[in-house]
């Protein structure tokens, strides 16, 4: 026999204040089936459990009702609540009378009215309620990192620490993404190679780390604790095992077309490049789009020079197929493309670069070694322009709405060298708004005005006209003085917004990640569950996540870490039992299900069953994969015949529901 | 020349700044709210060396309910309706078109329409277009 408590929280003033919490407790007495009724000014404390505690020892209560703020919110609390008191966890319903009533009525009578509907509506759900035991799955104890920029990678050597195998996968041939290109990082100016290239042979020595350089993440199966995972190992045309890194096949290429992803576009690269000095793994890589050999069969020089006959014309990608107990998403960012902003000189003059570009030609690594100068003449700048959010802040169809959050720093540390190595070289920053929070950040580019004299000048350049000499003439409003200025820069630098990686969508499909508008993951929770996705075992490193400077992205990255471990740490995993069933005997096997399910749980299978009609038969009828499914219910919708029903919200629970609001 | 029509000089209290505020944002339809000030308009504006009150200032004194500083101004006199500002706002605003607001404000003469239906209808069929429209602009609802 059912014996149902209710309890009504006040939530302090939250519900009291709109909701008459007597008048519902008062309801709820009424109501068949309810033997106990109370409420309390904070159910979810310490002292409001042991209330319900108390209630279920002295009036055997077997369901509990908490009319209370939202299930997101404290579902888990009443439902650990009522098993440490012998009550099933899924016999435990939540009636929200904050969120749905008490913050959006202002009417006492309306609120209370709609709080006693919705609370009787949780009885009579509660009435119904089956007693549901989480089914347990093993967790395979290996993390696979997607990205090998500094956020994978420092992810990944926190997770190998802790004693776990982590395979790195990166797209490119090197890992070290982005950072790997900077020259100098704010605010202490220290160079970026010089702290990014330790950790990547860190992670490379690493026995818990296997780097899995050019290659991609194709298809992914599975769930938390067991993900399957294909990846492509692209053909790198050059056999890994046997080579030096020697680098003459890359300096003998005759093909020097390619741009170099890794110079911004600034030096060629031969077909067969490494992509810099300090790549890791130091194997070079054959373009085959470039390559002549593979182009028109004719060239093979690499393979003649190689000392150690490296080169492999015939080699073929391969599948490589691994198990995962949880993915670590660190796809990175990339530059907005910035064709649409012809006016500012992008595409029109050499002269006009980013700020990408500028930190590779500013990198003694760099096309230049260093030397600053304009790519057009070769000769070094004497006034340089920075212009700060392009692209970023723009609610028009061809920028990005968010702040790029980097830019303003980055402006100030590139103003601050160029001034420092070039003194007579004049450096003026356009801007919207100095945006400096962060530890020492304010100081930094307050620095770069008093000390290093960058002229800064509030507003942004609106055009910029090249002229046929190639010189550059620009206008911009200059704010604080109400006016328009117009200047004659040797150089000018857009600080474009960042966009995520244009893979991250693609990946977001495979491991079934929400992203957002602009394609940034989404996280579990804004505030509280930073480095989750919402999806059970995947967590975010980095700028994949949203725009954040290096210090951020190793926090990140670390957090990301933490909550990998957490989960590999554990032998098994408990499933959600709020599964999909399906009743065989109503089962028509028409396989609508098996075309709606998005985690791809439901099969059909040929059984033998006794139909309503009590007739015996052997046909195919649904079979839910309960390791697979998410319970999203869709199935049970979509089911013609009524034979699909959610574990925990059955279609005769939903229905008692209904028929208590309606009543 | 300033706005005649309107003697911003006889804008006197906060209810005559909102009353001319509103007509000036009705007529440009455009939403200076979102603006953040980056002063791209004037950059691009290929007449601001020579405004009083250049087009950012115009919105922002728009945006701010000073209707009588934006018909004081010369700067819409100045104004080619080259839309310049408005191509390369980041946020979707006209100034432009708040340009054109003071403007109408000016030219319109105080409540009665200049043109009738039947008016319309006795004119010379020969008469150019643009003649229509010019006298509609001068419409006041």
């Amino acid at each position: 026999m059912q014996k149902i408590g209710v309890f009504v929280c006040w939530c302090g003033s939250n519900i009291a204040a709109t909701v008459d919490v007597a008048r519902v407790v008062a309801a709820a007495r009424e109501v068949s089936g309810v033997v106990y009724a109370a409420d309390y000014p904070y159910m979810c404390s310490e002292q409001g459990q042991d209330l319900v505690a108390r209630a279920v020892r002295e009036h055997g209560l077997n369901r509990l009702v908490v009319c209370a703020c939202s299930p997101r919110m404290h579902e888990k609390t009443f439902r650990a609540c009522a098993e440490r008191n012998g009550i099933n966890p899924y016999q435990v319903e939540i009636a929200n009378i904050r969120e749905q009533c008490a913050w959006i009525l202002k009417d006492k009578d309306e609120a209370t009215a709609k709080a006693i509907v919705l609370m009787k509506a949780a009885v009579a759900k509660a009435l119904l309620d089956e007693p549901l035991a989480p089914g347990e799955s093993p967790v395979t104890k290996r993390a696979l990192v997607i990205g090998g920029g500094i956020a994978g990678i420092e992810t990944a050597l926190d997770i190998a620490e802790a004693g776990y195998p982590v395979d790195i996968v990166e797209k490119e041939p090197s890992i070290g993404g982005k950072m790997a290109q900077l020259d100098k990082t704010f605010p202490t100016l220290d160079c970026s190679a010089c702290i990014l290239t330790p950790k990547m042979v860190d992670a490379a020595q690493h026995p818990n780390i296997r780097i899995l350089s050019y290659s991609e993440v194709e298809a992914v199966r599975g769930f938390v604790g067991q993900f399957e995972v294909d990846i492509r190992r692209k053909a790198r045309s050059v056999r890994a095992d046997l080579c030096s890194g020697c680098g003459i096949c890359a300096a003998k290429c005759p093909s020097r077309q390619a741009d170099s992803e890794f110079d911004a576009g600034l030096r060629k690269r031969g077909a067969i490049y490494i992509p810099f000095a300090q790549a890791i793994p130091k194997v070079p890589v054959i373009d085959r789009t470039q390559c002549l050999k593979f182009r028109t069969g004719k060239c093979g020089v690499c393979s003649v020079v190689c000392p150690n006959h490296c080169i492999d014309y015939e080699q073929k990608d391969e599948i490589l197929t691994e198990r995962y107990g949880v993915i670590v998403l660190a796809t990175g960012f990339e530059l907005l493309d910035l064709k649409r902003f012809g006016e500012l000189g992008w595409g029109r003059s050499k002269d006009v670069i980013t700020s990408l570009q500028l930190e590779r030609l500013t990198n003694a690594g760099g096309p230049t070694e260093g030397r600053l100068v304009c790519p057009s003449t070769g000769r070094e700048p004497k006034r340089v322009v920075l212009v700060s959010c392009v692209g970023s802040r723009d609610t028009t169809d061809r920028g990005k709405t968010y702040c790029s959050k980097i830019c303003c720093m980055y402006n100030a540390k590139h103003a601050m060298y160029i001034r420092e190595k070039y003194p007579d070289t004049d450096v003026t920053v356009f801007y919207i708004d100095v945006r400096t929070p962060g530890k020492g950040f304010d100081e930094f580019q307050r620095r770069a005005v008093e000390e290093y004299g960058v002229h800064y000048i509030r507003g942004l350049v609106g055009k910029v006209d090249v002229h046929r000499d190639g010189t550059l003439h620009l206008t911009a409003g200059d704010l604080n003085s109400g006016r328009q200025i117009e200047m004659e820069p040797d150089l000018i630098v857009l600080a474009a917004a960042v966009t995520p990686s244009p893979d991250a969508r693609r990946i977001a499909g495979l491991v079934t990640a929400s992203i957002d508008n602009d394609g940034f993951y989404v996280e579990a929770h804004p505030k509280l569950r930073p480095v989750e996705s919402p999806t059970a075992g995947i967590f975010l490193s980095g700028m994949c996540q949203g725009p954040k400077d290096i210090p951020e992205t190793v926090a990140q990255a670390g957090a990301a870490a933490v909550k990998a471990i957490g989960l590999l740490a554990k032998d098994k995993l408990l499933a959600n039992p709020c599964t999909a069933r399906c009743d065989e005997q109503r089962c028509s096997g028409c396989e609508i299900c098996v075309q709606v399910c998005p985690y791809g749980a439901i099969t059909a299978e040929d059984k033998t069953v006794v139909t309503l009609e009590g007739v015996r038969e052997t046909r195919p009828v649904a079979v839910v994969n309960e390791a697979l499914c998410q319970g999203c219910g869709a199935c049970s919708a979509a089911c013609p015949s009524g034979a699909m029903d959610l574990k925990g919200f059955t279609n005769r629970e939903i229905l008692a529901e209904v028929d208590a609001l309606c009543w | 020349m300033t706005a005649a029509n309107v003697n911003p000089a006889e804008i006197r209290t906060p209810e005559q700044e909102a009353d001319y505020t509103e007509q000036l944002l009705r007529l440009a339809d455009t939403p200076v709210r979102r603006c953040i000030q980056c002063g791209r308009c004037t950059g691009a504006c290929p007449m601001a060396k020579h405004m009083d009150l250049v087009p950012n200032r115009l919105v922002w004194e728009l945006k701010n309910g000073r209707a009588s500083v934006v018909l004081a101004a010369r700067s819409p006199w100045d104004c080619l309706s080259c839309f310049a500002c408005e191509t390369r706002c980041p946020r979707g605003i006209s100034p432009a078109a708040c340009m054109e607001a003071a403007r109408l404000m000016a030219i319109r003469p105080a409540g009665a329409p200049v043109l009738t239906a039947e008016e319309v209808a006795a004119l010379d069929p020969e008469m150019p277009q643009q003649g229509i429209v010019a006298a509609y602009r001068k419409f006041s609802k």
